[in-house]
This record gives structure tokens, sequence and C-alpha cells, in this order.
């Protein structure tokens, strides 16, 4: 019990700004999305619209979840945002600035892990540094003591087969932080991991964005892993997909497992469950 | 009581591990059994069946006459293995850039594919009398057929293995601020290494088939032009001891091969 106090109380401590200094000064990245239209051509030559309109104003240092059905478009979102695919139409900023090309203080975590089989753990994590040039040995300190926070000490220099589904998760999550970012994309992250798993990954991924405070788009099917995550959850439409809801998470952080029983936290699922009730994606019975 | 049962699972840790071991030493042990028994049979069933030496002459004869002929057959070697080498080699100097040819230009790869399927439809041996024509009798045109025979899978399989890399991936290092060349480098030629290796591990077998075939045709040496003459002199034991050598080149160079993988790819 009081060790459990101690640890809020220096979790607390760490969301002020002063203190977060542990993990460098990390300037996080705004995001704007003005009108931004996405149409895929099919390989029959037609056309389909996959987004449609979407606005939306991300101020630095926000967790904004991503909501919706299967094939909205919200990954799809997500990689335009990440510079890697191009939109139809309308402006993507990233801290004013037109999204050209990948930020460069920008970490993704996609839903599958896509660890390097023939790199170690450790290898794995640092793989950033390395294509940015940043000079590995000054980050293999780093990247040890972000493995240790999720668990992986000791696991640095086995293979990525030699480790579990959500293990393998928590290694691909160091490797989009170890470069520091100030933009955190993730696409299903949690998507392929078991429920325990998956639960026990919200709470630690909770726990350690408490400490970094950087921008974080998260893409999610799971109500319950949005509200339980973020600042503010978007729910989109099906396709086209809009922003059909914009809701403020008011729950305080940082948040526990026990949070999910929280008669607040239960009335956010519960407008968004509505949601998509009312929009024929859920049936009430 | 505790330390009793500790005892008994400490019995059991060593038994199992007795237990590997000797799977081990029997594992590596067979291959060596196998052909002792092989051999066995095969010098007690000649002279039992009464089959002709000219026809097959025992495993004591071939290896009496690969000792008595050691400096020839090793001279042949010498020759048969230089035309190997550099037919393997062209192979791999020559069918990895194509390779990355077709799979970075879809025209480059369009237009170049019908061409080396007719030539992998052609058999080489068809081949020979043209390029021994061109080439004369000399080491060249059987590392042209080697070369002609083991370029195919190394092309096929480098294309299979730059394929098999996942878009994601591709999205993975891009997102990291990734080059083309970075993504070939850190990711794409790693990613495509296994399938390389399978190729170049049919490749070097075919490249000993070329080399031999083109001795067939017109040689002035090496093993399988001493083959021809043994023939020609109805010498078996002879013919038989430069096929034994011509299969131990084989299991030599795969094994090189073989052990270049090892040092480059991580075993799964």
């Amino acid at each position: 019990m009081t060790q459990n106090q101690a640890n809020n109380t220096t979790q607390q401590a760490r969301m002020e700004p002063a203190a977060s200094g542990a993990t460098k000064t990390v300037k996080s990245v705004s995001i704007e999305l003005i009108d931004v239209h996405k149409t895929y051509e099919t390989s029959e030559g037609t056309d389909v619209h996959a987004l449609e309109g979407v606005n939306v104003e991300i101020p630095a240092g926000q967790f904004v979840s991503i909501v919706g059905p299967s094939g909205c478009g919200k990954s799809t979102l997500l990689m335009m945002m990440s510079g890697l695919i191009p939109l139809t139409s309308g402006a993507i900023r990233l801290d004013g600035e037109p999204v050209s090309r990948p930020h460069p203080r920008m970490g993704v975590v996609f839903q599958r892990d896509l660890l390097l089989d023939w790199r170690r753990i450790l290898d794995n994590v640092l793989l950033p540094i390395e294509i940015k040039r940043w000079g590995r040995a000054s980050y293999v300190d780093k990247a040890k003591g972000l493995l240790a926070q999720v668990g992986l000490a000791g696991y640095e220099s086995r293979y990525p087969d030699e480790l579990s589904g959500g293990m393998r998760q928590r290694a691909a999550i160091c490797r989009a932080l170890v470069q520091s970012p100030g933009l955190l994309m993730m696409d299903e992250p949690f998507g392929a991991l078991d429920a325990l798993t998956r639960e026990q990954m919200n709470t630690d991924l909770q726990r350690l964005w408490v400490t970094l405070s950087n921008t974080v788009v998260f893409i999610t099917h799971s109500i319950d892993e949005a509200v339980f995550l973020s600042d503010r959850v978007l729910v989109m439409s099906a396709r086209p997909g809009r922003i059909q809801l914009d809701l403020e998470i008011k729950l305080p952080r940082p948040r526990t497992a026990t949070v999910r029983s929280d008669p607040a936290f239960i009335a956010y699922v519960e407008r968004i469950r509505s949601y998509f009730e009312s929009a024929g994606i859920l049936t009430k019975d | 009581m505790r330390s009793r049962s500790d005892r008994a699972v400490n019995e059991e840790v060593r038994e199992r591990q007795r237990r590997k071991r000797y799977r081990t030493i029997a594992e590596n042990l067979a291959p060596f059994v196998i052909t002792a028994f092989i051999l066995i049979a095969w010098q007690v069933l000649v002279p039992w069946a009464r089959i002709s030496r000219l026809i097959l002459p025992t495993p004591s004869e071939i290896l009496t006459t690969m000792y008595l002929k050691r400096a020839l057959l090793i001279s042949d070697t010498g020759v048969t293995i230089l035309e190997v080498l550099y037919g393997f080699v062209s192979a791999v100097v020559i069918g990895i850039p194509l390779a990355l040819g077709i799979f970075y230009s879809p025209m480059f790869g369009k237009s170049i594919y019908p061409i080396l399927v007719a030539l992998q439809t052609v058999p080489k041996v068809a081949l020979a009398p043209i390029l021994v024509m061109w080439f004369g009798f000399g080491i060249l045109p059987k590392i042209a057929i080697s070369f002609l025979i083991a370029v195919f899978p190394i092309v096929i399989a480098t294309v299979v293995g730059l394929m098999s890399l996942e878009r994601d991936m591709v999205y993975l290092v891009r997102s990291m601020g990734a080059n083309e060349l970075q993504t070939f480098i850190k990711i794409r030629l790693p990613a495509a290494l296994p399938s390389i290796f399978g190729g170049l591990k049919v490749a070097i077998g075919l490249s000993i088939v070329g080399a031999v075939i083109g001795e067939y045709i017109a040689a002035e040496g090496g093993l399988g032009y001493r083959q021809l003459t043994a023939n020609l002199q109805f010498d078996s034991a002879l013919n038989f001891a430069a096929l034994m050598v011509i299969a131990g080149c084989g299991m030599i160079t795969f094994a090189a091969v073989e052990t270049i993988e090892r040092l480059v790819v991580r075993r799964r």
C-alpha cells in the first residue's frame, strides 16, 4: 500500500513539465488536419472514398485515440499523418509545417511488432538510431533503460523469436521511443495480443506515457482501450470516414486498472457505444 | 526428504542429457555407417553375382585406382574445380545484379524474364557444341556452360528473396527516415539472404554438372574428360574413380556454401 502511494507520488512528480528531463527535453508536436480527403483507385479503376473531410486540431502533448469500425480509414489517416502515404486533398500540418515526409521526431508502432528476426532485441531497439545516424553508442544506455522500464531487462541479447507476443510488442514500443519522439503514432498496437496481455499493456503504456508526455495518436477498435488511455477520443464513421464524435476524457492520471469501474469511465464508454449503436455499427441486443 | 527428491530430479536431468548426447552422436555417425554398409555390400555382391569388372568394379578396385592414378586425378580435379569456380562465381556476380535489376525495374524485369526462361528451357548440352565452336577446346566453353546452368536458380531465388519483404517493414524503416539504399541494406537484403543461399546451394551443384558436361563434349583435361577417355579405354575403375572425385567435389563445394551461409545468416 505504502509502496503504491510512493509510486503514485513519483509519477505525479513526473507529470510536472520540469521533471520531464528524465527523458531529455522532448518538444511535443502539434497536429492539424484540414479538410483531409483520401480516395483510392481500385484495381478495376473505380474510386473508393476512404476519408471525406476530416478536420481535427491536436495540441502538442495530447494523447488522442481514434476509434472506428474496420475499414473506416483510421489507419489510412495515421499513415498520412506519418508522411508514409500521400493525401488526395486537404492539408496535414505538424507544428504548422505541411507533411511531406516522415517527421524526424516521430516513432511509429504497428499492429505487428515488425521486429527483425536476425537482430537481437537491443539491436532492434537501436534500429532508428542507426538509420538516422545519430551515433549508436550514445543510445545504448537509453535503449537498455527503456527495455528495463517495460520489464525486458535481461532480454537485450535475445532474438525476437525467443520472446512472447506481448514481450515483442513491448520491444517494438521501445524501438519507437528510443529517439525520444515528440510524436508517437500507434496503429492498433495491441490488436494482435490476447485480452489479458492487452489489458496489462494498456496499464503499462499509460504509466510509461505519463513520464513522456509526447503527442500520441492511437488507433484502436476497442472503446475501452481508447477511453482508458486517452485525453481525447475521436470517433469515426464507417467509410467514407469522418470524425463523428470528439470526446474529451477528463479522468485523472495516472490511471490504474480500477478506473474501469469508475462511473465517469463507464459513462464515456457508454457515450461512444451509443454512437456506434445509433450508426448501426453495434446492435443494442 | 527434500534433498532426496532433489537428487532424483538431478538424476533425471542427467539421464535426459545423456540420452540427448547419445542421440547427437548417433545422428553424426549415421551417414558414415550407411556409407560403410553400402560399400561393404557392393564389395561383397559384385564377385558373388559375377558381375563383370568392366560393368561394375568393386570399391577396393576403385580406391586402388584412385591411389595409383592420384597425380592424374589431382590435375584433372584442378581443371574441373577451376571451371566450376569461374562458372559459379560469374553466375553469382552476374545473377544477383540481374535479379536486382528485375526487382527494382519492372520494365527491365518484364523484358528480360522471357529470355531467361527460354534460356533455362534449352538443354545446356544442346548449347555445348555451339560454345565449343565459339570458344574452342579450352576452359572457356566449360565455364560458359557452368555459368548458364547455375545463373537461373540464383536469379530466381534472389528475386523471390527480395520480394519476400513485407510492405509494413518498408513503412517501418521509412517512418524512421530511411532512404532506398538504407532500406536495402538494413532490411531488404538481410530478409532475402535465406532465399539467396537456397539458390546458391542449388547453383553450386549445377555448376559442377555444367563443367562436366562441357568436358564430355570436348576437352583436354578435367574429371569429365578423364571419364570419357577411361570409357574409350574400357578402364571402368578409372571411370568410377573420376565419378567418385566429382561427387567429392560436389560435397565439398556444397559444404563451403553452407559454411558461408551459417556465418552470414542466423539460424532460426
